[in-house]
């Protein structure tokens, strides 16, 4: 895909997106809703008691390390398993004890699954055909569909003649030939290397937009997630930690699991000197004579152990003391420095051997860098850059 | 030549080595007996080639050799055609009954759970370590009017004890006795066939909305389709020319070329007329065999 195009898809996404909010809608009725829904197998509980509300159009990612149930919860809505308790509705007509073959949501898988003796064509007519759809409609479809992942010219090609990318496009048109109400991808773009990923990701959200449907994705890769998705859920030990929107998620994690899995972060353990209104005063345990002052309403309580999350990005390094050297300033040695190209990221060690990472971009041509290995420097963050976490 | 060329070369050698000396060899020997004529001698044909004696001598004996074999074998007033055709009759009709026995065996064995798969293999390979003649014998045994088979159903009033079935000397022992002993030769490419495709091409086929019974014909069956001419090849080409199942199963009306080529061999003790049905039934066995190969390669390609 060229840059031109990622472009134009990035404006026309961008632009229906800022408004699209169903689930700030008292109003909105889900189309895809988990209740109470537990699923064990043998011993082991795979999810719990979960409920989750998904709306129609949104492209709704499952994030979660290896394990999580995340690719549970997207089997059962499948149809590959059934939950133990719990009910899994679509558009209002409950999913359970339904089979796989009669449910109106398809799926690509991870390993695409493409029928190895079937050809391009064949394999995306493979849906059309079971539903007895007459011959001149399939035929139409399957061009359409291959017009839409530009594989127009591989129609008669096996798929073990194509290169990993292709598959995965010959497997989305599969999946989405039949125009199913609800589109689940499985880590669709885990085989794929790191350039192609980040074009296929705006492909994806660029069909997402243009055919209107609901998809739902699994993905353990965060920035993934972040890109393409309206909302994410983060899950962990078969529950959902926190739902929302990829900004709130990012900056406001409300959880230590949440603020380590989505992104890079310094979490740091600090005790509770005084709460008011909209801000937190606090005392880290890694630098008891420092106060940090942050820009939050919180629900603890004087005395209180909590951790303070700061972003690298959101951390200045400097040599010099910055002009207010007494709140939200931490003073250190510079421990290590990977050198990004576009970013360098310090490792800064604090006097107590405990250690921060502070990114700063690379606004200059230098090859040689002003702050070094050794160099003493002071790291310091504005009140609205941390967030204090409470569990 | 280098070291390394010349490894490449014995690497190469030795099965082409292998196969003049214990298949070629033996096959043109075969082959030339065909063409010569029986005799009251030992051995029991000539001419008989003496290098010793010359090279106008060898000439001479070149000259001797014949094809009259061939057309006896071939010529309608002989029994030699219809066993031939019997014999792929059977041999056909009892690999397709190996195929439906063999493959919902080989099937449930790909699907079992991984950990019983290697005992499963094990029960399937484990009736080779009793003799084959014994096993062959055994069948006499259950299938013979006193038989265990008859015992039994008398015993449980299905039929009366005066009228036992006679299945032992009828081309159905003959079949019964095939399909046991060559079981495993279906089942194994059958399985190795099955348990190597991904299942998660059943989900998605299931996913695309293929009831399990249409998958599995659509995507199961095309897939296993070189294990199911590899397994049919495997026992139709042995089963052409049995002999110790005919001979000990069927009946004297069970008419199938190896018996007949026993029969030519050491009771007529005609070498040279039992030669040319040797091969003659190689040649009609070639078609299949090439036909194998080519799946097989095809194969190798295909991936």
């Amino acid at each position: 895909m060229s840059a031109g195009v990622a472009e134009k898809t990035q404006k026309t996404i961008g632009g229906i997106r800022r408004k699209f909010a169903p689930w700030k809608d008292p109003s909105a009725v889900p189309l895809i809703r988990f209740q109470n829904v537990t699923k064990r197998f043998g011993d082991f509980i795979a999810i719990e008691n979960l409920s989750l509300d998904i709306y129609e159009r949104e492209f709704f990612a499952l994030l979660g390390p290896s394990g999580c149930g995340k690719t549970t919860l997207m089997r059962m809505l499948a149809g590959f398993e059934e939950p133990n308790e719990g009910r899994i509705t679509l558009a209002g007509e409950d999913l359970v004890g339904t089979p796989p073959y009669r449910r109106p949501v398809n799926m690509m898988f991870q390993s695409y699954a493409l029928f190895p003796h079937m050809s391009v064509w064949d394999n995306i007519a493979f849906g059309l055909r079971q539903d007895g759809m007459e011959k001149g409609a399939v035929a139409a479809r399957v061009e359409e569909m291959l017009k839409l992942v530009k594989l127009g010219q591989f129609a008669k090609r096996k798929p073990h003649q194509l290169s990993g990318g292709q598959r995965q496009r010959v497997a989305l048109a599969r999946s989405l030939a039949k125009r199913p109400k609800v589109l689940l991808l499985d880590e669709p773009l885990g085989a794929l290397d790191k350039k192609l990923r980040e074009e296929t990701q705006f492909e994806l959200m660029d069909i997402q937009m243009e055919l209107g449907m609901t998809f739902l994705i699994v993905t353990h890769d965060q920035e993934e997630a972040m890109t393409v998705a309206d909302r994410i859920a983060v899950m962990n030990h078969g529950k959902l930690v926190q739902v929302d929107q990829p900004a709130v998620i990012y900056e406001h994690p409300n959880s230590r699991y949440v603020a380590d899995f989505v992104g890079d972060v310094n979490i740091l353990d600090a005790t509770v000197v005084s709460v008011e209104p909209g801000l937190v005063t606090v005392r880290p345990v890694a630098a008891p004579d420092m106060l940090f002052r942050i820009a939050q309403d919180c629900p603890a309580k004087v005395g209180d152990s909590v951790a303070i999350a700061l972003r690298p990005e959101k951390l200045r390094v400097e040599l010099d003391p910055p002009a207010d050297a007494s709140v939200n300033c931490l003073s250190g040695e510079i421990w290590d420095i990977g050198y990004l190209g576009d970013l360098s990221i310090y490792h800064v060690e604090l006097p107590g051997g405990s250690r921060v990472k502070a990114a700063k971009p690379n606004l200059t041509r230098m090859v040689e860098r002003p702050i070094s290995w050794d160099d003493k420097v002071y790291v310091s963050f504005s009140p609205d850059a941390g967030v204090v976490l409470t569990s | 030549m280098t070291g390394k060329a010349r490894g490449r070369w014995l690497v190469v050698a030795i099965p082409y080595l292998w196969l003049l000396a214990l298949f070629l060899i033996p096959f043109l020997i075969v082959f030339k007996i065909s063409l010569s004529q029986d005799a009251i001698a030992q051995p029991p044909y000539t001419p008989v080639f003496d290098l010793a004696a010359g090279w106008a001598a060898f000439r001479e004996s070149l000259g001797e050799l014949s094809i009259d074999n061939y057309g006896y074998v071939l010529s309608w007033d002989n029994e030699f055609i219809e066993a031939y055709g019997s014999s792929l009759w059977i041999a056909g009709i009892s690999t397709v009954l190996l195929l439906l026995v063999g493959y919902p065996i080989a099937y449930a064995m790909a699907r079992a759970p991984k950990s019983i798969r290697p005992t499963l293999l094990m029960l399937v390979i484990l009736p080779f370590w009793t003799s084959f003649l014994i096993r062959v014998y055994a069948w006499m045994g259950i299938l013979s009017p006193e038989g265990l088979l008859n015992q039994l159903l008398i015993a449980l009033g299905i039929i009366s004890p005066d009228a036992p079935l006679q299945i032992l000397a009828t081309d159905t022992a003959v079949y019964i006795g095939i399909v046991y002993s060559y079981l495993p030769f279906m089942i194994l490419p059958l399985y190795s066939a099955l348990e190597k495709m991904d299942e998660t091409l059943l989900e998605a086929a299931a996913d695309l909305g293929c009831p399990p019974l249409a998958a599995f014909w659509k995507i199961t069956w095309p897939l296993s389709l070189p294990g199911v001419f590899a397994g049919c090849l495997l026992c139709f080409i042995p089963a052409v020319g049995e002999f110790v199942i005919p001979d000990l199963l069927g009946g004297s009306d069970t008419l199938m070329i190896g018996k007949v080529l026993w029969t030519e061999f050491s009771v007529n003790r005609s070498w040279t007329v039992s030669s040319a049905v040797a091969v003659l039934l190689l040649l009609v066995l070639v078609v299949p065999i090439v036909f194998y190969q080519n799946v097989q390669q095809r194969q190798l390609e295909g991936r």
